[in-house]
C-alpha cells in the first residue's frame, strides 16, 4: 500500500463523514428519513475498489467507535454501533468491499446495467442481509419479519444506488482509479 | 549545486521536458512559464517526486531518482494550496509530522517546533485546529512544516497564487529572509523580481535563462 | 478538531482504562444474550442505569441515549406482545437498552484520545498480519484534518450549483465533490512524500 492509497482511504472516510452533514430528506407518505451518508460506502467501493474502499469505511467506523459524532444527525460512539441498527452500520464496510470486488470484475466493460447490478447487490442485498440478521437477533423476531420491517427503507436506497451508479460511471471516464489486475 | 544532464521527461506520447542541461548555483532561482510548459515537472525532479525518463539530475551528491527519500530531507517543497499540504488536525501535530522521519529526540522536536512557531507569529496557535487558521496563516504553517526539517533547498510551487495581497506580502517577506537556496515557480512576476536567475520554460525547453531584468521583460513580450 | 461525545468527569468509570471498559462492554453484550431471562436482564439494566448518576450524568443524558431507539424499542415490544407475551417483549427491550446504555456510557466517559491510544496499543500485535500502526494513525489524523476541508469544498460546490439552478440535484453535487476530492488526494500524497514520509520504512 503506497502513500496515495492511504490518502484515498482517508479522504473517502472524510467524504463519508461530510455526506452525513447533509440534511436528510423525508420520503412522502412513509415518513422514512433518507440520509446521504450511506452513499459513502457505495461510492468508496465503486470508485476506490474492494480493498481501499472497504478500508476507508472501516476507518470511518473506527472514528465513530472512538466517540466522534460522525454518523448523520451527529451520532456516534459504541451505543449507536452495537444498537439495533448496528448490522447496517458494520455492514457498510462489507458492502463497500463487495461493491468494489464486483466493480473491479466488471471494470473493463462497465455498463449502466453492470454497475447497477454491482452497487445494487453490494449496497442493498448484502447490506440488508447483514442489517436484517442483526435486527432479527436483537429483537428476537424471524429474519423474514425483520426484512418486512426494513422494506420501507428500500426506496431511499434504490435512489442512492442510482446516484452511485451515475457517479461511478462519470468518475470512471474522467478519473479512473481501478485497474483490472486479475 | 544542482546539475541537469540531458534530462527528458515523457508522459505517454507527450514530451514534457526536452533535453535539459544546466547547472544551478545561485541562491535565488525563479522558474516561470505558461501552464503546461514543464516548469512544475522541472522542480518535481529535484526531490524525486518525478523521475526523469532519460538523463541525470544531481542535487549536491544525491541522485533524486535513487535517493529520493533521503534527498527530501534536504529539499523542502512548499505547494500552492496549503490545505492539501497540512495533514494533521492540530498545528503542532502537523509540524511534528515531518520531524518523525528524522527520528530526533523529543526535546529537540519541541525546541524546533517552538522556534518555527515564534518565527512566523504562530505561537498562539500551537494547539489550535489547523483548519481554523486564515489562508495566510495556513501558508505560513505549510512553510513552517517544511523549514522545521532544516532543508538546504526550499522549492516553492506557486506559493502566492491563492493568497490576498497582504498575505502574499507576508509570504514574500518570509521567503526573502531564508538562508536556504530557494527555487520558486511563480506566475507572480513581482515576487521574483530581485532573484539571481530566471529560467523561462516554453514547451518543455528552457526558452530564456537570464537575470530577472532581462528575462522578465522578454517573457512579458512572449506572453503578449 | 471535531469534538468527541466525551463528557468530562472524575468518576471511577472516567478513570478506568479504555481497554477494560471496552472488554466489559463486550462481556455485557454477550452476557445479556446468554441469559434469556427477563428479571436478570432487568437487574442488569438497572445496574447500568445506576452508573449514570454515579458518573455525574442526569436523566437528560440518559434520555439522549434512549431517544434515537425509543420508537424501535416500542415496535419491538409490540411485535413480541403480538407474537408471544409481555415477558418476551420485556426481555428484548431491556436487553437492547442495557447494551446501548452501557456502550454509550463507555463512549461518554472515555476521551477520544484515550480510545485512539488504546487502539494503537491493540494494533501492535497485529503488525505481523500487515497492520501498520503508523499508517493507521496517519490515516486517522488525515480524516480529522480533511473533514472540514471537504465540507468547505462541498458548500462551495453547492453554491456554484445553486447559481446554475441545480440545487435540487444530488448528482450535480456528488460528482464534482468526488472529482475535487480525488484531485486533492494527488496533491496531498505528493505533499506527504515531499515531507519525508516513507510508507515502507516500517515495513508493511
Amino acid at each position: 500500500m503506497n502513500t496515495k492509497d492511504i490518502v484515498y482511504i482517508a479522504l473517502f472516510a472524510a467524504l463519508t463523514a461530510v455526506l452525513g452533514l447533509f440534511p436528510p430528506l423525508t420520503l412522502p407518505v412513509t415518513g422514512v428519513p433518507v440520509t446521504a451518508q450511506s452513499l459513502g460506502p457505495m461510492l468508496a467501493g465503486a470508485i476506490l475498489g474492494a480493498r481501499r474502499g472497504g478500508l476507508s469505511i472501516v476507518l470511518f467506523l473506527v472514528l465513530v467507535a472512538v466517540g466522534l459524532p460522525l454518523l448523520s444527525g451527529g451520532r456516534g460512539g459504541f451505543g449507536v454501533m452495537i444498537g439495533v441498527t448496528g448490522g447496517f452500520i458494520f455492514g457498510w464496510a462489507i458492502s463497500a468491499f463487495v461493491i468494489g470486488l464486483l466493480i473491479e470484475h466488471f471494470w473493463n466493460d462497465l455498463t449502466v446495467i453492470k454497475a447497477t447490478l454491482a452497487i445494487g447487490f453490494g449496497g442493498i442485498v448484502v447490506l440488508y442481509a447483514l442489517g436484517n440478521a442483526w435486527v432479527a437477533v436483537a429483537a428476537d423476531i424471524s429474519y423474514w419479519q425483520a426484512t418486512v420491517g426494513a422494506a420501507p427503507f428500500l426506496i431511499g436506497d434504490a435512489i442512492k444506488v442510482a446516484i452511485a451508479v451515475a457517479a461511478c460511471l462519470a468518475v470512471r471516464r474522467s478519473y479512473p482509479l481501478i485497474s483490472k489486475a486479475r | 549545486m544542482i546539475r541537469f544532464e540531458n534530462v527528458s521527461v515523457q508522459f505517454d506520447q507527450r514530451r514534457v521536458l526536452d533535453d535539459i542541461s544546466l547547472t544551478l548555483t545561485e541562491k535565488r532561482i525563479a522558474v516561470v512559464g505558461a501552464n503546461g510548459s514543464g516548469k512544475s515537472t522541472f522542480v518535481r525532479l529535484l526531490n524525486g517526486l518525478q523521475t526523469a525518463t532519460s538523463g541525470t539530475v544531481t542535487v549536491d551528491d544525491f541522485n533524486p531518482a535513487k535517493d529520493g527519500r533521503k534527498l527530501r530531507r534536504h529539499v523542502g517543497f512548499v505547494f500552492q494550496n496549503p490545505d492539501n499540504q497540512i495533514v494533521y488536525p492540530v498545528v503542532e501535530e502537523d509540524l511534528a509530522f515531518g520531524l518523525k522521519a528524522l527520528k530526533l529526540p523529543k526535546d529537540e522536536v519541541h525546541r524546533r517546533i517552538d522556534e518555527i512557531l515564534a518565527r512566523y507569529d504562530l505561537t498562539d496557535f500551537k494547539t489550535h485546529p489547523s483548519h481554523l487558521l486564515s489562508g495566510g496563516q495556513k501558508q505560513l504553517l505549510a512553510i513552517s512544516g517544511v523549514l522545521v526539517m532544516n532543508p538546504r533547498y526550499v522549492i516553492f510551487d506557486e506559493p502566492t497564487t491563492l493568497l490576498d495581497l497582504r498575505n502574499r506580502n507576508r509570504v514574500e517577506r518570509a521567503i526573502a529572509k531564508l538562508d536556504q537556496t530557494v527555487i520558486t515557480v511563480s506566475h507572480d512576476l513581482d515576487l521574483i523580481a530581485d532573484y539571481d536567475r530566471v529560467l523561462v520554460f516554453d514547451q518543455g525547453k528552457i526558452a530564456l535563462d537570464d537575470t530577472p531584468a532581462n528575462a522578465l521583460s522578454k517573457y512579458r513580450e512572449m506572453m503578449a | 478538531m471535531i469534538a468527541g461525545l466525551y463528557i468530562d468527569g472524575t468518576s471511577p468509570l472516567h478513570r478506568a482504562g479504555a481497554g477494560i471498559k471496552i472488554l466489559a462492554m463486550i462481556a455485557l453484550g454477550t452476557g445479556v444474550f446468554l441469559i434469556p431471562d427477563w428479571p436478570v436482564v432487568t437487574v442488569i439494566l438497572a445496574t447500568v442505569l445506576a452508573f449514570y448518576p454515579l458518573c455525574g450524568f442526569g436523566p437528560s443524558v440518559i434520555w439522549a441515549q434512549v431517544k434515537p431507539i425509543f420508537w424501535l424499542l416500542s415496535i419491538f415490544f409490540a411485535v413480541q406482545l403480538w407474537l408471544n407475551d409481555w415477558q418476551a417483549g420485556l426481555l428484548v427491550v431491556t436487553r437492547i437498552a442495557a447494551i446501548v446504555l452501557f456502550a454509550s456510557l463507555v463512549t461518554l466517559t472515555t476521551k477520544t484520545s484515550a480510545m485512539l491510544a488504546s487502539l494503537e496499543r491493540a494494533m501492535g500485535p497485529l503488525r505481523p498480519l500487515g497492520v501498520n500502526p503508523e499508517k493507521v494513525s496517519l490515516a486517522i489524523s488525515m480524516v480529522l484534518r480533511f473533514i472540514p476541508v471537504i465540507a468547505t469544498v462541498a458548500s462551495e460546490i453547492r453554491d456554484a450549483q445553486r447559481a446554475r439552478g441545480l440545487d435540487k440535484s444530488i448528482l450535480a453535487m456528488v460528482v464534482p465533490l468526488i472529482i475535487r476530492t480525488l484531485k486533492m488526494a494527488d496533491d496531498v500524497a505528493d505533499a506527504i512524500e515531499a515531507r519525508s514520509f516513507d510508507p515502507d520504512e516500517t515495513a508493511s
